[in-house]
């Protein structure tokens, strides 16, 4: 006898117990009834969740396989969430950068914006977070590689790239480029706390914050620590082809599910200027219409393009400001734009 | 369940996009076009990529006396494959997961799936030194695995992360294949001038300072990303990528 396994559908006995920690998990977040496809299961319904003061003693928990984690389990809102909102209260626009893909340009995207965001004004502070704790590449990106973070008594000062753009990335923790952070969940859960909660960034016009790929802990941990922060919402990156939209629309998903607002998606790596004929080509070829398709069908704002420019990738490794150093490239020109989308959710400095 | 597996090969990135399940994939089709029985196993839980790949969105996973039986692709059995991209009822919808449930499914597709006689098993993995590399770390040191095939490209910041995978290797003893540099160089179809776009060499200066084997360069070449389940060395013969994937395939098979 063969039974079709599946993770949402209806033959779901061996996932059971997975199923319920994810349900609690997701409720955990968004604070809501998660009621998918969950008609057939009573006791899932009545799951007081892990915030409730019942969690592991409700009649409903009784027989759960999570019911002695749920018992002892601290109770009641995490902490953290009220030390994140008085850390980011100077902060006015929270903005996550996000894609469920790696390798898209999410920290390139990160630090292009927060260059052009710097360099428009120069009375606007703006701010960078890298969340990538496995992978931190703000560092280099924006040319602060083997900086030091200080610890004051107002807590941690960034590292200041530009006299109105600081940035913060355990990068700057390690001490040898080979170091690897090889943490579970917890740990990275601890370390974006503190970075949320003991950054001293001063008034901030912006926080950008970059992420790794995924849709996991440091994901999670973010959302729920913004929570009552106020976050402005997410700026998905993605490149053209299939294979990165699939991860991408995930990602939507996630936004959704948890309530971030997505602001607009980003394409980046679009087409590809021949440096010695000038001619375009497509590098990862949207075979299923692109970003612009996948915005349309799922209702979000097509924020702009990036074209693939061989600059780019090299700017980046050396640390170089792109933004002031090629005024007249067509990259600058979409990240000024993509400003002018953002300044429409922007709010007023203090 | 890996007992009747001949050779495990983790296919691992510090760094995501840097075309991990692109390099699984050709590579289980090479040795599968060779004559041996390949299962694949794609642990990337958040962002599954193979089943799109195989053109196999859709297929099911089936609950048999022995364990989950994974997808065929062909009808001798030849090519199995196992991803949470079966699991998922539409492909839109995302696995929001904290490290300890993740953990509990990569520790599933280890142990409860029956891949039954295979010559390779290549396990395609996400980017990060996390919960899913941890857990696959620990279970495969009760059966022998070949090692680790690492995938980069040629930019530093890629070269960084990588880094990070080698030392993640080492820390946790895992033997390292070799080092593949992806997208190194885009030849213009319009006037075949030859752009380093990510920069060139990164990869073969990394495999040097590392002192781990160079196993080759793959140009981005947008045909091979558009194969969809078809054998790039078939397929594509003559494109500098299969002389790539046949070149690693010898040196695996040899060892």
């Amino acid at each position: 006898m063969q039974q079709k396994v599946e993770i949402n559908g209806q033959s779901r006995r061996q996932m059971q117990k997975a199923i319920n920690e994810k349900k609690k998990k997701s409720r955990d977040v968004t604070g809501q009834e998660d009621d998918a496809d969950d008609d057939d299961d009573v006791s899932e319904r009545n799951c007081p969740g892990i915030k409730s003061k019942d969690a592991g003693k409700a009649s409903a928990c009784s027989g759960c396989p999570s019911q002695q984690i749920c018992a002892s389990g601290p109770k009641g809102p995490d902490p953290g969430i009220e030390l994140v909102q008085n850390r980011l209260e100077q902060v006015k626009n929270k903005i996550l950068i996000l894609s469920g893909k790696g390798g898209v340009g999410k920290s390139t995207v990160t630090a292009l914006l927060s260059r052009a965001l710097a360099a428009d004004d120069s009375e606007r502070n703006v701010a960078v977070l890298d969340i990538d704790i496995c992978g931190p590449s703000q560092p280099r990106v924006l040319g602060v590689l083997g900086e030091q973070v200080h610890h004051s008594g107002s807590g941690w000062s960034p590292v200041y790239v530009d006299d109105n753009l600081s940035v913060m990335s355990i990068g700057f923790l390690l001490s040898t480029p080979d170091d690897a952070v090889i943490w579970r969940g917890p740990k990275k859960n601890g370390m974006i706390r503190q970075f949320l909660s003991e950054v001293d960034w001063g008034k901030l016009d912006y926080l950008l914050i970059d992420t790794p790929p995924g849709t996991s802990d440091e994901h999670l941990s973010a959302t729920t620590y913004l929570s009552e922060a106020d976050l402005t919402g997410a700026i998905i990156v993605t490149t053209p082809q299939e294979v990165a939209l699939l991860d991408v629309r995930k990602e939507i998903d996630y936004c959704r599910k948890v309530g971030i607002k997505v602001l607009g998606v980003i394409e980046n790596m679009y087409l590809f200027v021949c440096p010695c004929c000038q001619k375009l080509s497509e590098i990862f070829p949207a075979t299923t219409g692109g970003a612009r398709r996948m915005c349309e069908d799922l209702d979000v704002t097509y924020l702009g393009g990036l074209p693939l420019d061989p600059k780019i990738a090299r700017y980046c490794d050396e640390g170089k400001n792109f933004i002031t150093e090629m005024p007249n490239s067509s990259i600058t020109d979409s990240c000024k734009n993509i400003i002018k989308e953002l300044a429409k959710y922007r709010k007023e400095t203090h | 369940m890996l007992d009747d597996v001949k050779h495990i090969i983790l296919i691992l990135s510090g760094k995501g996009g840097v075309g991990k399940s692109t390099v699984s994939t050709q590579l289980a089709l090479t040795l599968k076009e060779r004559g041996f029985k390949v299962g694949l196993l794609d642990i990337d839980l958040c962002g599954p990529s193979i089943p799109y790949l195989l053109q196999l969105e859709g297929k099911d996973v089936h609950q048999a006396d022995g364990g989950w039986v994974p997808v065929y692709t062909d009808d001798k059995q030849n090519f199995a494959v196992m991803s949470i991209g079966f699991l998922l009822n539409s492909r839109n919808s995302a696995v929001v997961w904290r490290g300890p449930k993740k953990t509990a499914m990569v520790k599933q597709f280890l142990t409860d799936v029956c891949w039954g006689d295979l010559d390779y098993l290549i396990i395609d993995t996400p980017p990060g030194t996390s919960d899913e590399h941890i857990t696959v770390m620990e279970n495969l040191k009760t059966v022998k695995c070949d090692g680790a095939i690492l995938v980069t490209t040629p930019q530093q910041v890629s070269i960084e992360d990588v880094r990070k995978e080698i030392t993640f290797c080492k820390k946790t003893g895992i033997h390292i294949l070799g080092l593949i540099e992806n997208m190194s160089g885009f030849v213009c179809p319009h006037c075949t001038e030859c752009t380093n776009i990510f920069s060139k060499g990164g990869g073969e200066s990394l495999a040097e300072l590392a002192k781990i084997p160079f196993l080759g360069t793959l140009p981005i070449d947008p045909r091979v990303g558009q194969l969809l389940g078809k054998t790039c060395v078939k397929e594509l013969p003559d494109s500098p990528s299969a002389k790539t994937f046949n070149g690693i395939v010898d040196r695996l098979v040899v060892t």
